[in-house]
């Protein structure tokens, strides 16, 4: 059948089995969107920013695990989507991005509202295109989508001029694609991984450090299994959380610059740390020579470019992390006896990983009168359902967030972990809230973040998204704060946030309720009314102002000189 | 250390800056850089000199791989490899200096391809060692212009080199 090119991109999407878009409409998308507005079979979405959107398609794809899908005009909307963009790019989510463009004959004539956004775009996507004949458009959609979600995923952007979204062919989606440079690696090598085994056979003291690349990878029980049947203890990057059960008594929690006194001791004393799906950053390694000092390393990756790009590998597996793990597991298995063996060895270790954690725990200073915002992470999760989702903002919030909350299955947080984006957090709730409407979905943010995108709430209470806003305010760009406080004598240069902002009528202002507690005695109760309430709700917990996230290693610093908490 | 690398692409708009971009991005070091379409009209092939330690070369392999549009990378190896560039090179020649230069040329069999009363306009091809060794035996002769295609390279043997 013959259909514009408009059409066309809305059956590849539906094709693609996208079943919610996030889009802000414009000069050169408007013959897509009048596609759109008969087009019953996917919800569209619309942000009250650009950014926004692209975050909320993220946060989809964080949650669901599918491909999320943007949308923007030329120009100025094409531009506010970079942030996202980027975003996506550095914690390998799967993502297309469609940007209108000026008809093709006015293309580099600086026509009203062009932007060259495959050159801006091209250092932060996995890849873009331009699509110069709607004849191409179909191919380069099942491109586009294959690209993304595949190897290591990425955004990707398709760049759709308003002519071609006007011209007419007949509509094929293609079957298969065939792309000749790009054949991801997924089967790991077997002669690697039977080395890999009877390396970590052979270990004393192993670690597993696990990366965000085993939530991407769905092979968070494939890691269970063989954490617990080699009894190796596990600590995760930000980016990891979730994909072991921070419950699990093999659980070291995070490391890395605000990891657990235990878990960065572990890994600076182990004989092998096993890296899976993680890129070695260098929040997570401290200062590099001083990583994992005497540990052989076994890293795991799906993107060759990941290994051996930060740190010496001694043993490097492309591949996908779940088939990797599944025949270690496989292997392991066959040697079944040898296992009890590499058990036994392993005791000793976790007696010594048991004296650090007996240690120094993970605590904080408990108050009767002021909100200590850790206390407010562990009620958050005590009052919160077992399968709650929690996209955090960035900041000091967000890694409280980390250390506190106990997490115990992957894609339950959304975090901004490469970029660090500022705004991130309302935005991708909102977008997870899209795609599992029956959960639990609350963002914990921090007052300055929160307002970078707090217009999002116009988007959440038109679309009845039942996002609970949680914001620890300590009126202070408090990351920043503390830096300053640390190591730039407190000198608090533009981090105190002045104004105090009536969050309570802002929430009333777009129609949400607002909730606020400003004693500890008010916490449970705000928190049990927030979650009650059917609608998005916004809770504002006025925290302790000058609260540190500790333990910390000083950047550049190595991972065992860490300041703690007294 | 100096490496020569081969990058197999698609020949379509845009790929060059992605591989360009690359380089610049990540701090890599580019010291020539030379691309042309194949014997296959849908690719083209760059060749690139670059530099760096063991660890930062198979970065950049990997990284360029990693491009979508690219097909295949060769770091050749130099025993492996056959490597010509070409300069056309303006000297300075008047009085007795000319005969230097025919001399000179000579030698590296280059060819004259333009002349002037005070100037001499070579043509040479050959490894990069031996137009480096022809261009520091005229540079005390006066240089006026250089001009080089920088480094290409193919590998010995009767086996081509396809995507
Ligand atoms: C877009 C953006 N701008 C600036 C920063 C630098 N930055 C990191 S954390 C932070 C402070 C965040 O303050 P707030 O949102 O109040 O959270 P808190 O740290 O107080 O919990 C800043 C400014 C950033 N990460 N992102
Ligand atoms: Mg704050």
């Amino acid at each position: 059948m013959k259909m514009n090119g408009a059409r066309i991109l809305l059956e590849c999407l539906k094709r693609e089995g996208v079943d919610t878009i996030f889009g802000y409409p414009g000069g050169t998308v408007i013959n897509l969107y009048d596609e759109l507005f008969s087009f019953k079979e996917i919800r569209h979405i619309l942000p009250r920013h650009e950014q926004a959107g692209v975050h909320a398609a993220d946060g989809y794809a964080r949650a669901t695990g599918k491909v999320g899908v943007a949308i923007a005009t030329s120009g100025p909307g094409a531009t506010n989507t970079i942030t996202g963009i980027a975003t996506a790019y550095m914690d390998s989510i799967p993502m297309v991005i469609i940007t209108g463009q000026v008809p093709t004959a006015l293309i580099g004539n600086d026509a009203f509202q062009e932007a060259d956004i495959i050159g801006i775009t091209r250092p932060c996507t996995k890849h873009n295109f331009l699509v110069k004949d709607v004849k191409d458009l179909a191919t380069i959609m099942k491109k586009a989508f294959y690209i993304a979600r595949t190897g290591r995923p990425g955004p990707v952007v398709v760049d759709l001029p308003k002519d071609v979204q006007v011209a007419q062919t007949e509509f094929k989606y293609p079957e298969t694609v065939e792309i000749r440079g790009y054949k991801p690696t997924v089967e790991g090598h077997p002669k690697q991984i039977e080395k890999a085994v009877a390396m970590i056979m052979q270990a004393k003291k192993p670690v597993l450090y696990v990366g965000g690349g085993v939530i991407l990878g769905n092979a968070s029980a494939e890691l269970v299994a063989l954490a617990k049947r080699l009894a190796i203890p596990v600590t995760t990057t930000l980016m990891g959380l979730g994909s072991f059960p921070e419950n699990d008594p093999l659980s070291l929690g995070l490391l890395g610059m605000h990891g657990t006194y235990y878990a960065n001791m572990a890994v600076s004393n182990c004989d092998m740390l096993i890296a899976i799906g993680a890129r070695f950053d260098d929040r997570v390694t401290g200062k590099i020579a001083s990583f994992a000092p005497h540990a052989k390393i076994v890293h795991v990756d799906v993107d060759p470019t990941s290994i051996k790009k930060n740190v010496r590998v001694d043993l490097p597996i492309v591949g996908d992390v779940r088939d990797v793990l599944t025949k270690m597991l496989k292997i392991a298995d066959e040697i079944g006896p040898d296992a009890e063996g590499c058990r036994q060895a392993v005791a000793t270790w976790s007696a010594e990983i048991d004296e650090w954690k007996e240690k120094h725990p993970m605590s904080y200073k408990q108050t009767t009168s002021t909100i200590k915002p850790q206390y407010v992470i562990q009620r958050l999760r005590a009052l919160s359902d077992p399968d709650a989702i929690v996209a955090t903002d960035v900041g000091q919030h967000q890694m409280w967030t980390a250390q506190f909350f106990g997490f115990t299955a992957p894609r339950t947080l959304l975090s901004s972990g490469g970029l660090g984006t500022m705004g991130f957090g309302l935005p991708a709730a909102m977008g997870a809230q899209a795609g599992f409407p029956e959960r639990q979905v609350m963002v914990i943010c921090g007052d300055g973040g929160f307002q970078m995108n707090m217009q999002e709430l116009a988007t959440i209470v038109q679309n009845r998204l039942n996002v609970k806003i949680v914001i620890l305010n300590n009126n202070f760009l408090g990351m920043v704060r503390q830096w300053q406080e640390l190591f730039f004598d407190k000198r608090y240069s533009s981090t105190c946030m002045e104004l105090p902002i009536d969050f309570i009528k802002l929430a009333e202002a777009f129609g949400a309720t607002g909730l606020q507690a400003t004693k500890v005695d008010e916490v449970d109760d705000v928190i049990k009314k927030g979650f009650s309430i059917k609608g998005p709700v916004l809770m504002e917990f006025k925290v302790a102002r000058e609260e540190k996230v500790l333990p910390m290693v000083p950047a550049g610093a190595s991972l065992t000189e860490m300041v703690l908490a007294s | 250390m100096k490496h020569t690398i081969a990058v197999l692409v698609e020949n379509e708009f845009g790929v060059l800056s992605r591989v360009v971009g690359l380089f610049s991005g990540r701090g890599f070091n580019i010291d020539s850089l030379t691309v042309a379409p194949t014997n296959d009209e849908a690719l083209s092939r760059i060749t690139l000199v670059t530099r760096g330690d063991e660890q930062i070369i198979e970065q950049i392999t990997k990284q360029l791989n990693k491009l979508i549009d690219v097909i295949k990378v060769i770091d050749f190896e130099a025993e492996n490899a056959i490597e010509r560039e070409m300069v056309l090179v303006k000297v300075a020649a008047e009085d007795q200096s000319r005969a230097e230069v025919l001399r000179i040329a000579d030698i590296f069999r280059a060819k004259v391809i333009d002349v002037t009363p005070k100037s001499y306009t070579l043509e040479a091809t050959g490894t990069p060692a031996k137009v480096g060794a022809m261009i520091e035996l005229l540079r005390p002769l006066g240089l006026k212009e250089l001009v080089s295609t920088g480094p290409v390279v193919i590998g010995r043997g009767a086996k081509g080199w396809k995507g």
